[in-house]
């Protein structure tokens, strides 16, 4: 009877505890919070990419997935900037999540994508606390999440200006 | 014989679902599989990610996967969280034991509550039961009851 209960009560707390205090909500309440460790195999097959070893660079942190339209919307100017700050310290980081990795593949070759990509499981999704995708996050080079979250297309709107301001944050840490 | 009766009856019940795993339909698996974005099972969602997990699973049925092959890739890709049917395995394990255990844990309380019951209204036991009476009662029961058959 006590083991049911604990069982119980367990179940209880983890259906509490999850999904609260997402990293999404924190950067959007503007608190300083060390980026979750993300270490996923990049969708080519050629190894994996953690942010542990990007640590010294300014991270875009963009989620996206091949069934969303804004994605490929988006992907063209993701590539562009990739090409434009690398040679500063910025790394475009596309996180494929809730997608087929085979058709995701597709979608980076046919858009040409030369950005480091990787492939994450759904529990990325939750971890985030996405609400869809895209949606891009900036990461300092010490590894903090600074507080600029976009969520939509990155050069759409007031998007752009956010997109800059976070690049600028993240570099200037 | 009932040996026999029980091994066709296995066979037939596992010849169906052997079946249904060798060559699974997108209907029988929409059911199966969750939308990871809308969190409900496909056959209930019409989202973009729905779709296209829709689109992989017959495109892997023609490709002559079992049921078994595309559920492992559907995992690879989403995790084991895009199977409808937790796996019996780790903290979802719980959602396997839990019932029983809160079953078993009713089936114990009950048969309990029972004992405690029949054993409450047991009958008491019979006076002869509880050895002879005392010699001076004995004599006065036998000319009380001289007295009454007077």
């Amino acid at each position: 009877m006590a083991a049911v209960a604990g069982l119980f009560a367990l179940l209880v707390w983890r259906v509490v505890h999850q999904n609260r205090d997402t990293v999404a909500r924190k950067v959007a309440h503007g608190k300083t919070v060390r980026a979750p460790a993300l270490d996923l195999p990049r969708l080519d097959g050629r190894g994996r990419v953690s942010l542990a070893s990007l640590r010294g660079k300014a991270v875009v942190v963009n989620f996206w997935a091949s069934w969303c339209k804004p994605c490929k919307q988006e992907a063209p100017a993701l590539e562009r900037s990739w090409k434009k700050l690398s040679r500063q310290g910025v790394v475009v980081l596309g996180v494929d999540v809730n997608d087929v990795s085979g058709d995701a593949r597709h979608f980076a070759r046919k858009l040409g994508l030369t950005y480091p990509l990787v492939h994450a499981p759904s529990t990325t999704w939750d971890d985030w606390g996405l609400a869809g995708v895209p949606e891009t996050f900036f990461v300092d080079r010490r590894g903090r999440l600074v507080d600029v979250h976009i969520a939509g297309p990155v050069l759409q709107g007031d998007n752009k200006a956010q997109f800059e301001r976070g690049i600028r944050l993240a570099l200037r840490s | 014989m009932r040996l026999l009766a029980a091994a066709l009856l296995a066979l037939a019940l596992a010849a169906p679902a052997l079946a249904s795993d060798a060559h699974p339909t997108l209907a029988e698996m929409e059911g199966q599989v969750m939308c990871p974005v809308c969190k409900t099972t496909l056959d209930q969602s019409n989202s973009a990610a729905a779709q296209r997990i829709k689109a992989f699973i017959v495109r892997r049925i023609r490709a002559g996967d079992t049921k078994s092959e595309i559920e492992d890739r559907l995992v690879d890709d989403f995790g084991p969280a895009i199977l409808a049917q937790p796996p019996k395995r780790g903290f979802d394990l719980l959602a396997w034991l839990l019932p029983i255990g809160g079953l078993l844990a009713g089936a114990v309380a009950v048969g309990y509550a029972a004992w405690r019951w029949t054993k409450s209204r047991e009958p008491e036991p019979a006076l002869a039961a509880a050895g002879p009476l005392d010699p001076q009662l004995e004599r006065r029961l036998d000319e009380e009851l001289r007295r009454f058959d007077e």
